[in-house]
């Protein structure tokens, strides 16, 4: 397959636009840094500078070469997995770099020492936190999610990806957005929106990049040689698309001058409360709920060699799913200014969410039916198993916590965090792990992974580390919750906020362990990652038979 | 690929047909519980939204049959703690408060008042243990030394009108000239020692004599007493709000301090000063008004 613009040899047409925009895109940042008028602008615009400089340096030395071959597109079917490559060990990198970030900060909160003073303001808990939420979510679970789709869809539609180097361009696009995203954390630069953190230039080079992304997923999908769209495509396809929506909608803002990082709101008060957790819970359940679900349902029938469980049932629960979802943020504001009617109809859709939420687990887990052996035999399977008993407890706990009666208890208490970490270390991570172990003996050749019973160490570090982590926090986030509202037999409150944060001290410990063990199981990890891919060539074998 | 449906092995269950990349799919119907466990959230919602409000039309929201809001919920669930407690409230904002330990019944319910007061408003600074932070010049309120006085008058003066706050005009007033502008470097040495040498902390010499009584006696007194009238602390018990190491004392001497309180008397209502009054004099060392201090026409007048 030839790619457009390369053909022939000596200079191109497009070459030469190429230089001339990366030279104004250069001048351009040169001028932002100067006028910026604060730190983390000034940054963000001399690393484009640098950027853009350097693509054009690396331009002009190759512009008198001949277009070669691309090697990196060399499977038999002529899939592109180039892209799919470098985001499996970016994933890899964000993952490692999003866990210790969040163990360092969950030791932060047992031991405030660890705001370390010479390192103020960069390092302190308040700019690590959506440092690392944004690591793991966007760029560990991001990374992931881009990378296995283009796999999947490439095989299930048994087409390469549609508009040649756009891959490459969503990949490092995405991967631009993280790193402008991180640094603007630590330097200060944030909207204050959880989960939507970075400001309005970021935003917009995101808004650039995931429509490329939607682009080659669709382009792909129209051009498939299959009659059906696989039930993975349908998860993704509605990943993306909502995604595009909830960035924008949630992130409109006016710039107060675009020479400065800051922006304002559109929205205000409750209405900007209610887009926030629109957004916010929608993040996690198209992101982290309908695009993970995306992977499971080509990775889990892969791995077990077995057909998924129902038909009906995958597109009854699909249906529902994305249809319920959108309704479910309001649980998020119960007791606060939102009016009563938005409250009521969030949790209301959160619960009628449940068992759509549950037929993903059952088409998963039921999809082993005549391969229940492999749980035994095979730590790949035993991690899709535990990723997807994780999804179904925290999509029960999910619903169950909407309900405002539950709800005032548990909200603003480590119960939240307890479970929304057990949906995103059980679920997200466990069921990512797995791929990465699918996806890189056949990414790079090879016949499995170096070690096969370091995947189990793995399993049993994580799944030890995330009931250590969810445990603690049950505990602890009940237990403020019964302490917040404990008051004598005159109706006058007995604790103090800070006697609750005492108490919660031995637990705050029991979590960062969590964290320990679960960063080092992702560590062992990447050690067997970079083992199979250096493996010699010998030990690989030509291709799967299929 | 090829709509060619098989029945699968394992299962004895029919394939749709479909194949992509070798994964195939089962027609196994819906599972009855889970179909049914569906239908019964559906319906239980439709009947929740008929219940509370829920659904927004043109103007306004449908109310529910049930006529519940949260806002109600809680201003009831407030009313009826108000109304239980309203007869001792009332007597608590009547009552002399010099005369309360007296009226126990009131004043277990005044303490009791008072340590909620106090955990929502006063430990952020004085500690939830109200011990203080010393290194901060948030004084201990556990031990018996009291700056403005310890009564329970006093204290409540104390919390209704802060300490040196631009807010309240009434606020307790007091200010340590800085005098590392005034006194040379051994000079400062030498009163840093005399001043803990008062609290047995330190040896001292004529110069450091000489220097306090010229300098700092006027408002701590000759023997270094203090004097609760112009809030100057005593400097002879060993207690020290912002540290008693000489590095501490110097810093205090070279540049003064100025804690400031905010005044409650805005934010908090009549009983609730006088609750969180009563709450600090009970927690060790609260005074009575007993002969103690000579000059009692000075203490601040009662509201």
């Amino acid at each position: 397959m030839s790619q457009p613009g390369t053909i022939g040899k000596g200079p191109q047409m497009s070459d030469y636009l190429k230089l001339i925009a990366l030279a104004a895109i250069a001048l351009f940042a040169a001028l932002a840094a100067n006028w910026a008028r604060d730190l983390a602008y000034m940054v963000h615009a001399l690393l484009i500078m640098a950027l853009a400089a350097g693509l054009m340096i690396h331009t002009l030395r190759h512009m008198e070469e001949p277009a070669g071959p691309d090697a990196r597109v060399a499977t038999p079917e002529g899939y592109m997995d180039g892209p799919v490559r470098y985001g499996v060990i970016a994933t890899a990198f964000w993952g490692i770099a999003g866990f210790l970030v969040g163990t360092y900060i969950a030791f932060q909160l047992a031991f405030p020492v660890l705001n370390l003073d010479w390192a103020q303001p960069y390092a302190n808990f308040g700019r690590l936190r959506p440092l690392h939420t944004s690591a793991v979510i966007f760029a560990f679970g991001g990374n992931a999610l881009i990378a296995s789709s283009f796999y999947i869809v490439q095989r299930t539609c048994g087409a390469r990806l549609w508009g040649g180097n756009a891959a490459w361009f969503v990949f490092w696009g995405y991967n631009l957005f993280i790193v402008l995203a991180a640094t603007g954390y630590l330097l200060g630069a944030t909207q204050s929106k959880e989960y939507a953190e970075p400001e309005w230039y970021v935003d917009i080079w995101l808004t650039l990049v995931w429509v490329v992304y939607l682009a080659v997923f669709m382009g792909t999908i129209l051009k498939r040689r299959e009659r059906h769209i696989y039930v993975a495509n349908w998860f993704l396809l509605s990943f993306i698309v909502t995604v595009a929506m909830l960035h924008v909608v949630n992130n409109l803002s006016i710039p107060v001058s675009i020479w400065g990082s800051k922006s304002v709101q559109v929205f205000s008060g409750v209405q900007d409360a209610m887009t926030q957790w629109w957004y916010a819970h929608n993040a996690v359940g198209f992101f982290l709920t309908a695009g993970f679900l995306g992977m499971m349902y080509y990775f889990v029938p892969k791995q077990a060699g077995r057909p998924i469980y129902s038909y009906k049932l995958s597109i009854i629960h699909f249906w529902a799913l994305i249809f319920l979802y959108i309704w479910a943020g309001p649980h998020h504001l119960h007791y606060t200014a939102l009016p009563d009617w938005a409250s009521t109809l969030g949790m209301v859709f959160s619960v009628v969410l449940w068992m759509p939420s549950w037929g993903g687990m059952i088409n998963g887990l039921m999809t082993l039916q005549g391969a229940w052996d492999k749980i035994r035999t095979d730590p790949i399977i035993r991690m899709m198993v535990a990723s997807l008993a994780f999804y179904g407890m925290s999509t029960f706990e999910g619903p169950m916590m909407s309900i405002r009666a539950v709800n005032s208890l548990s909200h603003y208490t480590d119960w939240t965090i307890g479970h929304v970490h057990s949906g995103a270390l059980g679920w997200n991570g466990l069921i990512t792990f797995a791929a990465i172990y699918f996806l890189t003996p056949k990414l790079w050749g090879r016949r499995e992974m170096y070690s096969i019973p370091a995947i189990n160490v793995h399993f049993w570090l994580a799944t030890v580390g995330i009931v250590l982590y969810a445990a603690s926090m049950w505990v602890t986030g009940i237990m403020e919750g019964l302490m917040w509202r404990e008051v004598d037999q005159n109706g006058f409150l007995v604790n103090s906020f800070a006697d609750t944060v005492d108490a919660k001290f031995p637990m705050y410990v029991v979590r960062g362990l969590g964290g320990v063990l679960y960063l080092t199981g992702a560590l062992i990890m990447v050690w067997n990652m970079w083992m199979t891919i250096r493996q010699p060539q010998a030990a690989a074998i030509a291709q799967p038979a299929e | 690929m090829a709509d060619d449906k098989q029945i699968d092995e394992a299962t004895g269950t029919e394939t749709t047909g479909h194949s992509w990349d070798g994964i195939q799919e089962l027609n196994t119907p819906l599972p009855r519980w889970w179909l049914w466990t569906f239908y019964a959230t559906v319906v239980w919602g439709i009947l929740y939204t008929i219940a509370y409000p829920a659904w927004p039309l043109v103007s306004g929201a449908t109310q529910g049959v049930l006529g519940y809001s949260t806002r109600a919920e809680v201003a009831a669930e407030i009313d009826a703690v108000n109304d239980a407690n309203a007869e001792l409230t009332e007597s608590l904002v009547s009552i002399d408060l010099a005369a309360l330990e007296q009226n126990e019944p009131l004043h277990r319910f005044a303490v009791s008042a008072g340590a909620s007061v106090f955990a929502s408003h006063c430990s952020q600074c004085h500690g939830a243990g109200a011990a203080g932070v010393q290194a901060a010049g948030y004084p201990n309120l556990l031990d018996d030394a009291w700056l403005w006085g310890g009564e329970i008058t006093d204290i409540a003066y104390t919390v209704r009108h802060g300490i040196r706050n631009d807010t309240d005009p009434d606020a307790r007033w007091s200010q340590m000239p800085a005098f590392g502008d005034m006194l040379e470097d051994a000079e400062i040495a030498a009163l840093v020692a005399h001043v803990r040498s008062l609290s047995g902390l330190a040896e001292t010499d004529a110069q450091g004599a000489q220097l306090y009584a010229d300098n700092c006696a006027s408002c701590h007194g000759d023997g270094g007493m203090g004097d609760r009238e112009i809030g100057a602390p005593n400097l002879t018990d060993a207690i020290w709000l912002y540290g008693g190491s000489p590095e501490a004392v110097e810093h205090t001497i070279r540049q003064s301090r100025f804690g400031v309180m905010p005044a409650w008397g805005g934010r908090l209502d009549e009983a609730e000063v006088r609750a969180v009054a009563a709450y600090v004099h009970g927690l060790g060392g609260g005074e009575r008004e007993v002969a103690q201090r000579t000059e009692d026409a000075g203490a601040p007048p009662p509201e």
